[in-house]
């Protein structure tokens, strides 16, 4: 790996007063009640945030249009203690299936409460798409091609 | 929702994409970087110095010159995007946590 930058993993601590399976169910059953409607991919409001139980359960928003935007998958699933989501939202915010970033929550009893540990990474490989396209600059998958989607990105955005 | 406003808001000038296409080759300075690009000097260090305080470049000082690079993964601005969306994610789910868990509490005899 020639360059340097390989962005650390975002990781937050809390403490939450309720039980692991309490602050497991809400994590993932209730997802849908407390995921902010703000955080949502596409043109339409979120409606609805889902987190389907079990390994290979898909967690996807579902738009005020009717359109599914789907986020990634359940990886591993060891209630009341862990669950790990793949995020699989590439950096031009796209789901792109071939790409693997880890969302990974434990719930570990505290004295009354859950200590929640939450760990997202490899982030690094939201850069790999844009690596290897930079092995193929003058590609249409290349730079060119992320950049336009950026700018479109951009221009939703504005 | 976007990862970093700072970085799309950057990329949406199609001057700056080509500046930013031009460094994607490999690092330059200023004056290299402005050969390839039809506007002057003094507009592509303008144009450089938003694409910085975006995330998306970073410069060294190399001698008497400013050497230009990308961030090779563009993801400065997402990662601290992420940090703080997700910030806003946990702090609503551990409201919604203690609201079921008071709730709960309160039905209690």
């Amino acid at each position: 790996m020639s360059l340097g930058i390989r962005p650390a993993p975002v990781k937050k601590t809390l403490t939450v007063a309720a039980t692991p399976e309490r602050a497991f169910e809400v994590f993932t059953a209730g997802f849908g009640r407390w995921w902010p409607a703000s955080h949502s991919i596409g043109e339409s409001p979120l409606k609805l945030a889902v987190i389907e139980p079990g390994v290979g359960g898909r967690w996807y928003g579902l738009l005020e249009d009717g359109t599914e935007n789907l986020w990634g998958d359940v990886l591993d699933w060891e209630p009341p203690h862990r669950v790990v989501l793949a995020w699989r939202i590439g950096a031009d915010w796209t789901f792109d299936p071939d790409l693997l970033t880890e969302v990974e929550v434990r719930f570990t009893a505290e004295g009354q409460g859950t200590r929640v540990d939450f760990e997202h990474r490899h982030l690094e490989r939201m850069g790999d798409a844009a690596e290897s396209a930079r092995a193929s600059f003058d590609s249409e998958g290349g730079w060119s091609g992320l950049l336009r989607m950026f700018a479109a990105e951009a221009a939703k955005a504005s | 929702m976007a990862y970093g406003n700072a970085a799309f808001a950057a990329l949406s000038d199609p001057t700056r994409r080509m500046v930013l296409e031009r460094l994607a080759a490999g690092p330059r300075a200023v004056g290299e970087i402005a050969e390839g690009v039809p506007v002057s000097r003094p507009a592509v260090s303008q144009h450089l110095k938003v694409l910085k305080d975006a995330g998306l470049v970073s410069d060294r000082q190399e001698g008497a010159r400013r050497i230009y690079t990308i961030d090779p993964k563009g993801l400065g601005a997402v990662r601290a995007w992420l940090d703080q969306f997700w910030d806003v994610a946990l702090d609503a789910f551990k409201a919604e946590v203690e609201r079921v868990a008071n709730d709960e509490k309160g039905d209690a005899p």
